[in-house]
């Protein structure tokens, strides 16, 4: 193990540790001093002064499903490029080209799905 | 690892956190200033020395306000939310130096770090949205998701030209690569890729529709209010501090100065200073930006995304990569291959943006023709 590998996890977990205590100390105090007075128009959603009347999650269209995909493929790409971008210089030269091929697949990858107006909002 | 180590780190990190409460306080200062002057007001005069102590009394109204739990909600994931969107937020902070010598833990992957745990905030705003039952945040929860995603890549990409450039992720040794020159003269176009990818991700103008007040009212956070709302609110400007201060740190050339004077101690303080001031100049015209420009509609900002920066950035890597690779080619070539690509793409957006806007125009002017042309009629 490097110098300092569990140390940094450790710094890193009293981070989380003391952003996550203070925003829940936040609360505390926020519980502790400001007005609780509940009433049933005040609890309702708020939909710019008009009653909601149908079930609160009412169904959406999600447009961009496909947008979506094709982010899992480009950031599992960046996954792969990261560790290439260190060691590219001093590997072996089939690490570049390969990796500038993977780079030129994906590009036409964004290019067929483009001209399939996969982009387009429809 | 010894116990005395931890609580050395505990105290770190406790005054980081204090520090960036301050900084937060402050940014929300100069944005109403810095609003308000543009729109030729006064901004904020009364608590305090020209408004000073007025972000104070914000926190002290919003930390004593009610905190509404919406009837309908799924209490857990509503009540939840903001600490989701709070903690990576704060946690980027471990790797990010303030100056020289300046930073909680230098990780050696610390752009990886960075890139990794930003991404953690989206889950956050979507379960606000989903959380709150009300239509309006489910929209812009969706909205916010669909956004930050897409502008996610053009953002990894420009981090990672940076990561070939200097052949580091730590972020110390990145600075110290640009002792001599910053990278800004030797990647224009990965600042502006940077620039533009990290205004989006931090959901400001003109990236704003996913809590647009006009068209969401408010996106996720519609139903937040009190305690709950103002750790969404401390995240925002936390993360805007942060997008900044990357700017700083990898294009701009960090805390290095021509000739910073003095050694030791005082260095070190005067180049916090140096990053500070470069910071606020950053954030100031992330400012200047929200205050000119209107907001962009949805469609246009997945097309801008996904047409524009997205082949733009990998243009770039490529192009980086190559130059990096091939010895026998000089430096030089990157900048002049960097804004002839930038001249390219203010080109296409021009012509393509100016031509909708013409349309725009001759529409409304026809429209006003025949209604001019319809009140003669009826006289």
């Amino acid at each position: 193990m490097p110098l300092g590998y569990d140390l940094n996890w450790a710094v890193i977990a009293i981070m989380g540790f003391l952003g996550l205590s203070s925003v829940l100390g936040m609360f505390l105090i926020s519980f502790l001093i400001a007005p609780k007075r509940k009433s049933e128009i005040k609890d309702a959603p708020y939909e710019c002064g008009i009653l909601p009347d149908s079930y609160n999650w009412s169904q959406i269209n999600i447009r961009y499903y496909v947008f979506a995909i094709l982010f899992l493929l480009f950031d599992i790409e960046a996954v792969f490029l990261f560790p290439w971008a260190l060691i590219f210089v001093k590997a072996v030269p089939i690490v570049f080209y390969e990796m500038i091929l993977f780079i030129a697949i994906l590009f036409f990858g964004l290019i067929y799905a483009w001209k399939k107006g996969v982009l387009e909002w429809q | 690892m010894s116990i005395a180590d931890l609580f050395n780190y505990f105290s770190y990190v406790s005054g980081l956190f204090l520090s960036l409460t301050i900084i937060v306080l402050l940014l929300v200062w100069l944005e109403r200033k810095v609003l308000a002057r543009i729109q030729m007001r006064m901004g904020p005069m009364r608590v305090g020395f020209h408004g000073a102590l007025q972000p104070i009394a914000d926190a002290i109204k919003l930390i004593s306000k009610e905190d509404i739990l919406p009837a309908w909600a799924d209490k857990l994931v509503y009540w939840f939310a903001p600490i989701v969107v709070f903690v990576p937020a704060f946690l980027l902070w471990v790797t990010i130096p303030f100056g020289k010598n300046m930073v909680i833990r230098s990780l050696d992957l610390g752009l990886f770090f960075i890139v990794a745990i930003s991404v953690l905030s989206v889950l956050g705003l979507i379960m606000a949205g989903w959380g709150s039952a009300n239509k309006y945040a489910v929209l812009g929860g969706l909205r916010a998701a669909g956004q930050l995603m897409s502008y996610e890549i053009p953002l990894i990409m420009a981090i990672l030209t940076i990561a070939i450039l200097s052949q580091s992720l730590n972020l110390v040794e990145i600075v110290d690569k640009q002792s001599q020159i910053p990278n800004i003269f030797i990647q224009p176009l990965g600042l502006v890729l940077f620039f533009i990818a990290g205004l989006a991700e931090l959901g400001r103008t003109p990236f704003d529709i996913h809590h647009a007040e006009s068209e969401v009212v408010g996106g996720p956070f519609v139903e937040y209010s009190g305690a709950h709302w103002s750790v969404f609110f401390l995240a925002e400007y936390i993360n805007t501090f942060t997008i900044s201060i990357l700017t700083v740190l990898l294009f701009l050339g960090g805390w290095h100065w021509p000739n910073i004077p003095f050694s030791g101690n005082l260095q070190t303080i005067l180049s916090v200073f140096v990053v500070l001031i470069k910071t606020i100049l950053v954030v100031s015209v992330i400012f200047w930006i929200r205050a000119t420009y209107p907001r962009l509609r949805i469609d246009q900002l997945m097309s801008f995304g996904w047409k524009m920066l997205i082949p733009m950035a990998f243009i770039n890597v490529t192009i980086t990569a190559c130059i990096i690779y091939y010895d026998e080619l000089p430096l030089w070539i990157l900048p002049i291959l960097s804004v002839i690509l930038l001249i390219l793409s203010a080109v296409i957006i021009q012509r393509k943006f100016s031509k909708n806007i013409i349309n725009t125009v001759q529409v409304i002017s026809a429209k006003s023709l025949l209604k001019e042309k319809s009140e003669v009629d009826i006289n």
